[in-house]
């Protein structure tokens, strides 16, 4: 009764169809063959990654998730205790019950939990799960990798004698990820959020429903992660530094190329300010744009979110996103440097 | 099951790389407690979905109902086969430290000045071993005081500079390879022309005032009279 010949998924045909319940060539079988020859063309598999080019791709590909991995596993852990072990009538409580109201709360228990932004988008997945409003979960996910402790620091470290930079991110990350809250609360929809099917926790013991969702979670945002560092380590590896020497002279050009280049590198927000400490040659607005939204926007949570919200959420609200965190640094920005 | 063999190969793969050392080659060294933590909870997560693959087998009839009503046969989402790569980047390939290429591309750091308004003197020790960094700032912001009038030890690989001419450089890390940004200092003196980029080499040498200007950023680079050179292998924390 559960062979399903029918169309799984829309997903390209990476794995051949999954395997129904009588496994003839399940894709475990396949990822055996795969290992064995991998195994076997080790030697020429080296080779092949010996230009400077994409050796150098290579190292940026593996080192960027190797540095997600643990913010990942953390917070798809927390996510795991959020939907088995944390009941839903906890959230109508911890929350103020208007919507309005529970953004900006919500926005403000981000920058209590430090986490990098490979973290907080299991767990705001997780949320919307478990009944806490979309736009309560939206101002989380914004909010969280941006402003907690550890990055802010980090954003002192990095700016010495500059303290309306750290003041100017905080504050400009947290309009944003409120402001995006609001944006939902007027204009979202829920059906634009699809949430992957996970398997049903309901009925299970908890402890098996706990790796349950642990095992699917990492599963599924591990392998959007994996696109998102492909793609950012092609940005780092392709996009030649000088060019960007040359729009750094026109106002307008910097702010905007460093936005871009926010979007592109998927720097985890704990170290995106050193590398905008680096980019000297930009004005400080431009590289508070930057600062501001890396952690909201980038190849890496794009992919990720696609994942875990679905497409049709993500192509709304990633571009609204980039579009308000752009407007809010600036201003921030002409305001406090 | 898949789904188990590919959690257990990704935790195996990060727990190789944290206890062999391999991970100083892509993040900060104070990242590996939470490597080894991640895969554990990894290898524990393929554990126990092995365990209860094997137990629903048993009970067959209750692993039937798991796939009830929905589309998705199982629950393996195809694209967490993509976590295969990464595997196969740290246990086959393991690619090496960021080299002349990052370090080519990307302009040098702009060496902070001190916090305070003196640097501390150097270390003891004829010669004294100065970090790259370190060497840059003091030049560059202190005029050198703190570095003239006494011999100095750098390390670094050899890059080309933006005139030909091999400079000492070496990464600077925030957090994984993705933020590394090299930090370069000019060579002048004994200069190691014959050294093929990539080379890890120890300088002993002085200070010198000279300065050039990174084209790629236009921040100011030290340099460095070089008395003598010798090749070394590549350190087991190879950044900065």
């Amino acid at each position: 009764m559960t062979q399903t010949e029918v169309p799984a998924a829309p997903a390209p045909p990476v794995a051949p169809p999954a395997p129904a319940r009588d496994r003839r060539i399940g894709s475990l079988e396949v990822l055996a063959v795969l290992l064995i020859l991998l195994i076997v063309l080790r030697g020429w598999l080296s080779g092949l990654m010996s230009g400077a080019r994409l050796q150098t791709w290579t190292t940026v590909f593996v080192s960027v998730l190797v540095q997600a991995v643990p913010f990942l596993v953390f917070g798809v852990v927390l996510s795991a205790i959020i939907a088995v072990f944390v009941p839903r009538s906890f959230w109508e409580k911890a929350l103020p019950r208007h919507p309005a109201l529970a953004v900006p709360a919500a926005g403000l228990a981000g920058v209590v939990l430090p986490g990098c932004e490979c973290g907080s988008v299991p767990i705001a997945g997780s949320l919307i799960r478990r009944g806490v409003t979309p736009a309560a979960a939206i101002a989380f996910l914004l909010a969280a990798p941006a402003i907690n402790p550890i990055v802010l620091t980090a954003t002192a470290v990095a700016f010495p004698g500059k303290p309306a930079m750290v003041i100017g991110r905080g504050a400009a990350s947290l309009v944003v990820a409120v402001g995006m809250g609001w944006l939902w609360l007027r204009l979202g929809k829920e059906s634009w959020i699809r949430l992957p099917h996970r398997p049903d926790l309901e009925g299970k013991a908890k402890f098996e429903a706990f790796w349950s969702a642990i095992r699917h979670d990492v599963m599924h945002a591990g392998g959007y992660l994996v696109m998102g560092a492909a793609a950012a380590a092609t940005i780092n590896v392709v996009v030649p530094a000088t060019w960007l020497a040359q729009l750094a002279a026109n106002p307008a050009l910097s702010v905007l190329a460093l936005a871009v280049l926010a979007v592109l590198l998927s720097i985890c927000s704990e170290a995106d300010a050193f590398v905008a400490a680096s980019l000297s040659q930009f004005s400080l607005t431009s590289r508070l744009v930057f600062l501001v939204v890396g952690p909201m926007v980038d190849l890496k949570l794009i992919a990720m979110q696609t994942g875990v919200f679905g497409r049709r959420f993500m192509w709304r609200f990633a571009p609204t996103t980039l579009v308000a965190a752009i407007l809010v640094g600036t201003a921030t920005g002409l305001v406090l440097l | 099951m898949t789904q188990a063999v590919v959690l257990m190969l990704v935790g195996g793969a990060i727990l190789r790389a944290s206890f062999t050392g391999t991970y100083l080659r892509y993040v900060k060294a104070g990242l590996q407690p939470y490597l080894i933590a991640a895969g554990v909870l990894l290898i524990a997560a393929a554990v126990m979905t092995l365990w209860q693959a094997v137990r629903n087998r048993s009970a067959h009839d209750h692993s039937v109902a798991e796939d009830d009503g929905h589309g998705h046969s199982h629950h393996e989402p195809r694209v967490g086969w993509l976590l295969v790569l990464p595997v196969l980047g740290l246990l086959l390939v393991t690619p090496p430290a960021l080299g002349s290429f990052a370090a080519g591309k990307a302009g040098s750091v702009s060496a902070a000045p001190a916090s305070g308004s003196d640097y501390p003197p150097l270390p003891a020790g004829d010669p004294a071993q100065v970090g790259l960094l370190d060497y840059a700032s003091r030049a560059l912001f202190d005029d050198g005081k703190s570095l003239t009038g006494r011999n100095i030890q750098l390390t670094g690989f050899i890059t080309p500079g933006p005139d030909g001419n091999p400079m000492l450089a070496r990464i600077v890390l925030t957090c994984c390879a993705a933020d590394g940004r090299p930090i370069k200092v000019g060579m002048t003196g004994k200069v190691p022309l014959d050294a093929a980029p990539d080379t890890w080499v120890q300088v002993n040498g002085v200070y010198t005032a000279k300065r050039s200007k990174d084209p790629v950023n236009n921040v100011d680079m030290a340099y460095v009279e070089v008395k003598s050179w010798q090749a070394i292998p590549e350190p087991k924390q190879p950044y900065a």
